[in-house]
């Protein structure tokens, strides 16, 4: 479904990935494990065209995306949801979720407001209220639900459990498993081994920039030696 | 009291037109980021291409509709071939460099407004119905006023619906809140900005038609509107299409009684009004906080001391320079002096907005301050030069201070646009105030003394001075205070947080940088025998942006070398071509469009990539 390999992105010139690869079947729930600065954001990123990678080829359902248009490559079916999550803030949810509304796409079951709101009952309750003056947690049920309503193949979840009360960080894994049983792909950045372990199929972990572990989740955890290298704070 | 309706129709009048104008300043504002310098010349076509079409057409008010609605899709379609051919290539430069391409724009449109129409003022005749008028409290109104009256409301609902009640609008307030998002949900935001800005050029467009029946179509429309629009968009608030409302209510209304009740200082009471507004609000009436624009920002480069070549060259030059009297013919010579007067010029305001972090776009203010203190000197009170010139820059600096305490704590867009604003008002001044200043006509005969008459005499009067000052300029940027002043630039609320008071090191900045233009403005006077209310004018204030922006903020030597380079330029050019706004406008377009990050940057990325590789 995705597949990266040698990418390079630069800010500036601070070189910041390295060489980054990744491959993730459809249907999978793939991690990006990796401590604060590894690279795990910019990966994201530079897959969803916000930032320009300088070499290496990014390929999203046969086609090569690579230094596209950020809006050219959400509407070949990646959605993307950003880790401070930038909800409109004076749009109300409704309008929010109309921003990221694009046409059905082939195959999958179209998403509506009404659909996001059986995922998401919080938001049901709210839909005249702007993004602005919603809590943490609720937030980042809208960003979601704003990207689902681009109807993507594949999702970028950059951080969701960054910052919420642990009663939301459960919320949140049983909607990445919803997600999961719909068919979506799934790309994660985390830093919470515990949370990502309880949603994801594989884990990739990065440091400086480039890969330095890769397997399924379960093989992780049995990986006394690399968890404590890579991952312990 | 007879006047108070009758001025308060013909101002609510008056402020439909601004308000169409500043409304589209206002959502292109919002969406692009991009201050349109431009705006005013398309509300100027408006009024020339409704002119071209209205007289051609029968004279039923049907035909006024239709006249009207054509006027608006011919503005709105140059609006899009603009928005395509210049400012979609500019949307990643540096703030500053999109409001010079904008402003390149503005005097290609002079120009090409002059070619296709004429100089002479266009006004349209008016039909019957156009001349009819009601009575109302045993008053008579023009019937047309109160259809004016009524456009303002009428399309700030339409808008309010569009903005609010279709999936157009809700993208475009999405985007202005943070455009980078919307392009990753998976919307085009070429499309988005094209549609906007032809959106905003069709209701200046619509503002400029409007206008017509109670004023005509003129060349001067394009900068007295741009000001009046900047000041509404300042004291509604950037962004707010009900602040844009409601502030050109009350600029068109002052506007309106000021006429009657002080002719001589409208211009002086809306600003007043527009300080207080500010003193109190400083987002405008219905502004908020501007959020970061949600754009990687670059960070301002830090200024170095030039490297040795560059010192020995710099030496060279000052030699050449001073020696040039020897060798240069009487001519070269007056060029020479506006030379040395202009790298004052720009000197000082790169000190404001390079290490101040403050653009200007009214630097010309301080310029004609300075010389207008120098001049009334010796004109009232018959003050030998070196007093006259030593009070220029104490009278630009005592303003500058005054002026810096307004403003000082505003951020980025409103101050640039309150500089602006400032300078009309400076330059209404001196041009109104007939009494004392001469008014159009200037003061004359200021010219040096005996001792210093000889061409050669002053122009090493003036390069010592030029030269000096600017030295010192820079010797502040090395001190203690030149670190600080860039440290408030870089962030404020960090500065403060270590103890620096970053609204006093911004007025310093500006006092010293107003000082500094204030004794160029006076040189450049003594050097033609006069001053004159031309020295204050909008064009003025961009030459000096334009001279600091081809050297480069990053450098010291950037402004004096732009300063050069661009008083020969324009020598060469004014004395070729008489199509010389519009050689200067397009040459500003292209060197944006080919340099987004400026010439001197480009320079800088080249040599750096050769030392690098």
């Amino acid at each position: 479904m995705l597949s990266v390999e040698g990418l390079n992105t630069h800010y500036g010139r601070a070189h910041i990935l390295q060489g980054m690869a990744l491959e993730i079947g459809a249907g999978e729930v793939m991690v990006l494990l990796g401590r604060n600065g590894a690279g795990k954001s910019t990966t994201m990123k530079s897959i969803i065209g916000l930032v320009r990678p300088t070499s290496g080829r990014i390929a999203f359902a046969g086609r090569e995306i690579a230094g596209q248009e950020p809006h050219r490559i959400a509407r070949a079916g990646l959605g993307y949801v950003p880790e401070d999550r930038r909800v409109f803030a004076d749009l109300s949810v409704m309008e929010n979720l109309e921003v990221g509304r694009q046409p059905p796409r082939e195959g999958l079951r179209p998403w509506t407001p009404g659909r996001l709101f059986e995922l998401f009952p919080n938001l049901g309750q709210m839909r005249g209220r702007p993004g602005g003056r919603m809590s943490g947690g609720e937030q980042q049920m809208l960003t979601i639900a704003r990207t689902l309503m681009g109807n993507p193949r594949l999702i970028l979840l950059d951080e969701p459990s960054e910052g919420l009360a642990p009663v939301i960080v459960e919320q949140m894994a049983r909607t990445i498993l919803a997600l999961k049983q719909e068919g979506l792909t799934v790309l994660l950045a985390e830093q919470n081994l515990h949370f990502a372990s309880g949603v994801a199929d594989r884990a990739t972990v990065v440091e400086k920039g480039r890969v330095v572990w890769a397997g399924t989740i379960a093989a992780l955890r049995a990986d006394e030696a690399a968890r404590s290298q890579y991952l312990a704070v | 009291m007879d006047f108070i309706i009758p001025q308060l129709l013909t101002g609510l009048a008056g402020a439909s037109s601004l308000f169409l104008v500043a409304v589209g300043l206002t959502i292109i504002f919002g969406v692009t980021r991009i201050v349109n310098f431009s705006h005013g010349s398309l509300m100027m076509l408006g009024a020339y291409i409704g002119w071209s079409i209205l007289t051609r057409l029968p004279r039923d008010p049907e035909w006024f509709v239709l006249g009207i609605a054509a006027t608006v899709l011919c503005t709105a379609a140059i609006g899009v071939v603009l928005e395509v051919v210049v400012l979609r290539r500019v949307y990643r430069a540096p703030e500053l460099f999109q409001l010079l391409a904008t402003f390149g724009v503005v005097l290609i449109l002079q120009d090409v407004t002059l070619w296709i129409w004429g100089p002479v003022e266009l006004p349209l005749p008016r039909p019957r119905w156009l001349r009819g008028f009601v009575t109302i409290l045993d008053s008579r109104f023009p019937v047309y006023d109160l259809v004016l009256i009524a456009v303002g409301p009428a399309v700030l609902g339409i808008l309010w619906l569009v903005m609010n009640r279709t999936r157009w609008g809700t993208l475009v307030r999405a985007a202005t809140l943070d455009r980078e998002m919307v392009a990753a949900l998976g919307v085009d935001q070429r499309l988005l900005f094209t549609s906007v800005f032809a959106l905003g050029a069709g209701l200046a467009g619509l503002g400029g038609a409007l206008s017509l029946p109670n004023a005509s179509a003129n060349l001067q429309i394009d900068l007295s509107v741009i000001t009046d629009a900047f000041v509404v968009v300042v004291v509604g608030g950037l962004g707010s299409l009900a602040g844009a409302f409601v502030a050109s209510l009350l600029i068109g209304i002052l506007q309106a009684f000021g006429i009657v009740l002080v002719p001589q200082s409208t211009l002086v009471l809306v600003f007043l009004v527009m300080a207080v507004v500010l003193v109190f609000r400083p987002n405008g009436l219905m502004g908020r906080p501007q959020a970061e624009a949600r754009e990687a920002t670059l960070a301002a480069p830090v200024v170095r001391p030039a490297p040795r070549v560059l010192r020995i060259l710099g030496a060279v030059a000052l030699l050449l320079a001073v020696a040039a009297p020897f060798l240069a013919g009487d001519y070269y010579l007056t060029v020479l002096t506006d030379g040395a007067v202009a790298l004052l010029f720009a000197t000082s305001l790169h000190f404001m907005m390079g290490p101040g972090g403050m653009a200007s776009f009214g630097h010309a203010a301080w310029f004609g301050i300075g010389a207008y203190a120098a001049g009334l000197m010796s004109q009232w009170l018959g003050a030998p030069m070196p007093l006259a010139l030593l009070a220029a820059p104490l009278a630009a600096g005592i303003v500058a201070a005054l002026f810096g305490w307004f403003v000082a704590r505003l951020s980025g867009v409103y101050l640039s646009m309150l500089t602006l604003a400032f300078a009309q008002i400076v330059w209404a001044v001196s041009f109104q105030w007939v009494e004392v200043t001469g008014g159009d006509n200037g003061l004359l005969g200021l010219w040096p003394p005996g001792w210093a008459r000889d061409p050669a005499v002053y122009y090493w009067i003036t390069l010592a001075l030029s030269v000096g000052v600017a030295m010192l300029l820079r010797r502040m940027l090395y001190s203690p205070y030149g670190y600080a002043l860039r440290a408030a630039r870089d962030s404020a609320v960090r500065a403060q947080s270590i103890g620096l008071d970053v609204q006093r090191l911004r007025i310093v900045a500006l006092v010293v940088a107003g000082a500094a233009a204030g004794l160029s403005g006076a040189l450049f006077s003594y050097a033609k025998g006069g001053v004159f209310p031309t020295y204050i004018s909008i064009p003025h204030s961009v030459e000096a942006l334009l001279m600091v922006l081809l050297g480069g903020l990053q450098t010291v030597a950037g402004p004096i070398v732009g300063a050069l380079v661009y008083t020969g330029l324009a020598d060469i050019l004014v004395r070729s071509t008489d199509l010389w706004r519009l050689v200067l406008g397009a040459v500003i377009v292209l060197l944006v469009v080919a340099f987004p990050e400026g010439v001197a940057g480009a320079a800088r990325r080249l040599w750096l990539r050769g030392r690098e590789a």
